[in-house]
């Protein structure tokens, strides 16, 4: 993707934004990578370890065919291929690496050439998707900024060395925060939905570097700075504007940009120099001798690719297709996002009105996961009563209400217990004769064209007829009085 | 030879209850009480743990319980293998004090099948080096002639056996360190098919190339220790998933019509006493009905240059562990890096940090393909030229070391010199297969003489038939 056109990007004319993103995931598998501690958030320190973890000498990885087997899950939903793969040494000195190297794939992934689709058909290529090793915790006691260096001393907590991660590589295919945005999102939706990892960002199981640069449209890509401790999406988006305006801002006036990578402060909105490109370690990277290629065969991947459930952006277009909403609308997405398009499908399966029942459970259902206690039949049966207009939406809303609390119910003898019942039009026709006549000012200025004033006679309505009028019925004979 | 009772002997007597096991221990720490401090072999003599080993077979005999295959042999471990709760130092400081929590792989093998450890034995530091001169705990020195060193590196798991202080003794071989000291203390000792035997608990030098293996005073012994330890381990990505060959049913077996390879283009650089034993080897053979057959191998000129660059590689990212963070020796300072690196200085001695040095070297941005990478093709090719080889031939024949054992310090100061040991024995560990040597008589001081017996990659039944014809014949 290179467009010369223009994207609003928060950057001076002329100015293009270019990011890539590299996202770490920790694999939901039972035990680690290559020994069978637990992998488990939140336990005592060093509890979850072992001689492989600790890189005791002479213990030896025997890798976890089950990470093996959600790394690929993740590698299809991307739409990557799966092929044969190594493993290599990555090589520094840190104390949180018991091994003093990390068990990394460098030039044989597991995935390549994937692809991520965004809002508005932006395709973002994703460029590998491989598995490693993750680190041990280091927590750093005095001196300044939590850092080792200067801090008085240090705690290491082993419990995370050897869990499963992929690394999720995309290409600089991203031209706006708000696309970066959209692409962690997206990625944690699939990720979630096909059981590969929890991915929080705030628990650290899903972790987020982005590679960002600047150029004037046109010419060759700039120098990238990689963005670290980003730890939220909210923080991504800030954290690439900020740095992204940092880049233009010494462009602009004659400087030149160091290839380096940089802090994320989140308190101060601003980043700051981590280390430079001089500093970096050099990796040595080398092919593991005590593992052996990995070559999944290609029923294993047929099998894993089967067994994927439908994805995020499947779903919504089927949501959408269901019930008539944008495909890229918040109640598709967010209903998605929580699972309860499976309900909405149930819902129409039991008669309901599709777009009644989509509203519906986006507006009240945030608590409910994504299988509602409450019987599709039973929201089917109040979109019937809805769609017959033997009750209004804000009737509904209650009996709904009632329904919810009480993990279901029967919405007509629920709306009759309370004395609901939706006006005939005749009836509501009365009430906005009235409302016209007490209101000459509004009925003036609404004919003159003003909607807004509606609101006033409107209301005057739902007062009168105790909430019984359907606002649709009352805004179409106002229409259906002025002409329009 | 000597008359020290062998490891089938001495299982077959105390599973028949003709001798104790206590008696057999009792026995060889005599000889450790009269020699041991003149010969060194052991880093540790687990006296205790040994006693009360062989009390718990000689009650199993009582009980009539089988008291395994092994039972009451004393046996030597290298101190390179990981003994649960036992000092495992590799003989360098940096290790000192530290206690594996778990038994290697083939230490689990041995003590199933009744074997009775009763020490673990001094090496070149980290396994690197030929004489066991690099031992930070000092040398040890050759009990046929304690002016002259015993190889290297598993140099105390040879002396020990040479001496009567064991039966048998596990070592390693990374490029030579068993079959090079069994040369040179007489031995029989074997280098397995790579992933025949399980590294788990083997304390790793270079990954690609280490390989636990057997020395013995008989190819029969060294037969039942191989079959002991051999096998898959589901524990070490790299053990062959498949049962381990039989061997000692083999060894009746003779060598009518074997076709024994006789290289061509053998590099230079062996006494000619080594190679003139060589030639009887050849001949006794012959005469047994084998047919011997020239290979060439031109890659071999190579493998020297090939090896020390991909073992030091391995080795730098291997030792990195060593870093005082999490056990063996710390020298505290005032920030990581200098605790990194002070703990480094203290802990390693000279060839480790020469062969770390020469590793990451050899791995650096830039001299990768130069160094590195290409010792991994001239790897292929020497795989290449044994393939050939082993089309025209069974097994191949060559000298183990190029010469008889050596006086102390006579290679200490040239460390390419000391390299040159192992010209015969490292294309095997390049290539992952088998080799063994076999004692076959002496050079002119009379020193022994090792002949070494090459095969294919799970080759050992043919490599053993053969072994066991040179010891008729020596």
């Amino acid at each position: 993707m290179s467009g010369t056109g223009k994207i609003e990007n928060g950057l001076p004319d002329g100015w293009e934004l270019i990011v890539g993103l590299e996202v770490h995931v920790e694999l939901a598998t039972k035990t680690k990578l290559f020994s069978a501690s637990p992998n488990r958030f939140g336990d005592e320190p060093n509890t979850n370890i072992d001689p492989v973890t600790l890189g005791l000498p002479g213990a030896l990885p025997v890798l976890n065919e089950h990470a093996v087997e959600l790394a690929m899950r993740i590698g299809l939903a991307l739409n990557c291929s799966v092929q044969p793969c190594t493993f290599h040494r990555k090589n520094y000195f840190y104390p949180d690496l018991p091994k003093a190297y990390q068990i990394s794939q460098y030039d044989q992934p597991l995935n390549v050439d994937g692809y991520l689709m965004l809002p508005g058909n932006v395709r973002v290529e994703v460029e590998r998707a491989h598995l490693e090793e993750d680190t041990g915790k280091s927590t750093h006691f005095g001196g300044a900024g939590g850092r080792i260096h200067g801090s008085e001393y240090s705690l290491i907590d082993f419990n995370r060395a050897g869990v499963p991660l992929v690394e999720i590589v995309s290409r600089p295919d991203i031209r706006t925060a708000e696309q970066a945005k959209q692409y962690v999102s997206e990625l944690r939706s699939i990720l979630v939905a096909i059981g590969a990892s929890d991915a929080k960002m705030e628990e650290g199981s899903m972790r987020c570097d982005a590679n960002v640069s600047v150029r004037r449209f046109g010419e060759p890509l700039g120098t990238r700075c990689e963005i670290k401790n980003v730890n939220s999406v909210r923080s991504l988006g800030r954290a690439i504007e900020y740095e992204a305006r940092r880049q233009v801002d010494i462009l602009d006036t004659g400087g030149s940009i160091r290839q380096e990578t940089r802090h994320w402060d989140d308190a101060e909105g601003r980043t700051h120099t981590l280390r430079t490109k001089e500093d970096a370690d050099d990796y040595r990277y080398f092919l593991e001798p005590d593992l052996v290629p990995l070559a999944p065969d290609a029923a294993w991947v047929e099998r894993v690719r089967t067994a994927l459930p439908p994805l995020p952006a499947a779903r919504r277009a089927a949501l959408a297709s269901l019930t008539g909403a944008d495909v890229e609308g918040e109640a598709v997405s967010v209903v998605v996002e929580r699972g309860q398009d499976t309900y909405v499908k149930a819902v129409v399966d039991a008669g309901g009105d599709a777009a009644r029942a989509l509203v519906w459970v986006q507006q009240s259902f945030a608590d409910e996961g994504d299988s509602p206690r409450l019987p599709a039949s039973d929201l089917a049966a109040l979109t019937q009563m809805e769609r017959a207009n033997k009750i209004t939406a804000t009737q509904a809303k209650t009996v709904l209400g009632d329904m919810l609390a009480a993990g279901g119910g029967d919405p007509a003898r629920i709306a009759a217990s309370k004395g609901f019942e939706a006006l005939d039009t005749t009836s509501i026709a009365v009430f906005v004769d009235e409302a016209i006549a007490a209101q000459p000012d509004a009925w003036a200025k609404y004919c003159a064209g003003e909607e807004k004033a509606a609101g006033a006679l409107v209301g005057a309505v739902m007062k009168a007829s105790k909430g019984k009028a359907d606002g649709k019925v009352v805004t179409a004979l106002l229409q259906e009085r002025r002409g329009s | 030879m000597n008359d020290f009772p062998t490891v089938a002997s001495i299982a077959a007597d105390v599973a028949a209850g003709r001798v104790s096991a206590r008696a057999i221990l009792e026995e060889h720490l005599t000889r450790i009480d009269s020699r041991e401090s003149e010969v060194h072999a052991f880093n540790l003599v687990m006296r205790d743990r040994a006693l009360q080993a062989a009390n718990e077979i000689d009650d199993r005999v009582k009980r009539g319980d089988n008291p395994g295959r092994l039972a009451g042999v004393p046996i030597a471990l290298k101190d390179n293998m990981c003994t649960r709760g036992i000092d495992t130092t590799c003989s360098s400081r940096i290790l000192e004090g530290w206690k594996p929590p778990y038994d290697a792989t083939a230490v689990k093998k041995l003590a199933a099948e009744g074997a009775v450890f009763i020490g673990k034995t001094n090496l070149d530091e980290f396994a690197m080096g030929s004489s066991t001169e690099n031992s930070a705990f000092g040398p040890t020195r050759n009990p046929l002639d304690t002016s002259r060193v015993p190889g290297g590196s598993s140099g105390g798991s040879a002396a020990a056996v040479a001496a009567g202080f064991a039966a048998g003794s596990l070592g390693s071989d990374t490029g030579g360190s068993i079959r090079q000291p069994a040369a040179l203390c007489g031995l029989v000792g074997v280098k397995p098919t790579y992933g025949l035997v399980s590294r788990y608990g083997l304390v790793a030098f270079a990954s690609s190339l280490d390989q636990i293996g057997p020395f013995t005073h008989t190819v029969e012994d060294a037969a039942i220790l191989t079959e002991v330890i051999a096998g898959h381990d589901p524990m070490d990505s790299t053990s062959i998933p498949q049962p381990a060959p039989a061997l000692v049913g083999v060894l009746g077996a003779g060598v009518k019509g074997l076709r024994i390879g006789r290289v061509a283009d053998l590099p230079k650089g062996a006494d000619p006493d080594v190679l003139a034993r060589l030639d009887v080897a050849f001949d006794e053979l012959a005469k047994a009905g084998a047919t011997i057959v020239d290979v060439t191998l031109p890659s071999l000129s190579f493998a020297l240059t090939a090896y020390y660059l991909i073992a030091p590689a391995e080795a730098s990212s291997n030792l990195a562990r060593y870093d005082g963070v999490r056990y063996g020796k710390r020298v505290a300072a005032g920030d990581i890096n200098t605790m990194y690196a002070d703990t480094r200085e203290a802990g390693f001695g000279d060839e480790v940090k020469r062969r770390i040095m020469l590793g990451t070297y050899a791995l650096s941005a830039g001299y990768y393909d130069a160094y590195y990478g290409k010792a991994l093709k001239v790897r292929r090719l020497i795989a290449d030229d044994f393939a050939r080889a082993y089309a025209a031939a069974d097994v191949i024949l060559t000298p183990t070391s190029p010469s008889v054992a050596f006086r102390f310090g006579s290679k200490t100061d040239d460390p390419l010199a000391m390299y040159l040991c192992d010209i015969f024995t490292i294309p095997t560990n390049l290539a992952g297969h088998p080799a063994m040597s076999v004692p076959f008589g002496t050079g002119q001081d009379g020193m022994p003489v090792g002949v070494q017996v090459l095969a294919p990659t799970l080759g050992e039944s043919t490599m053993f038939r053969v072994a066991a014809e040179l010891e008729r014949a020596a």
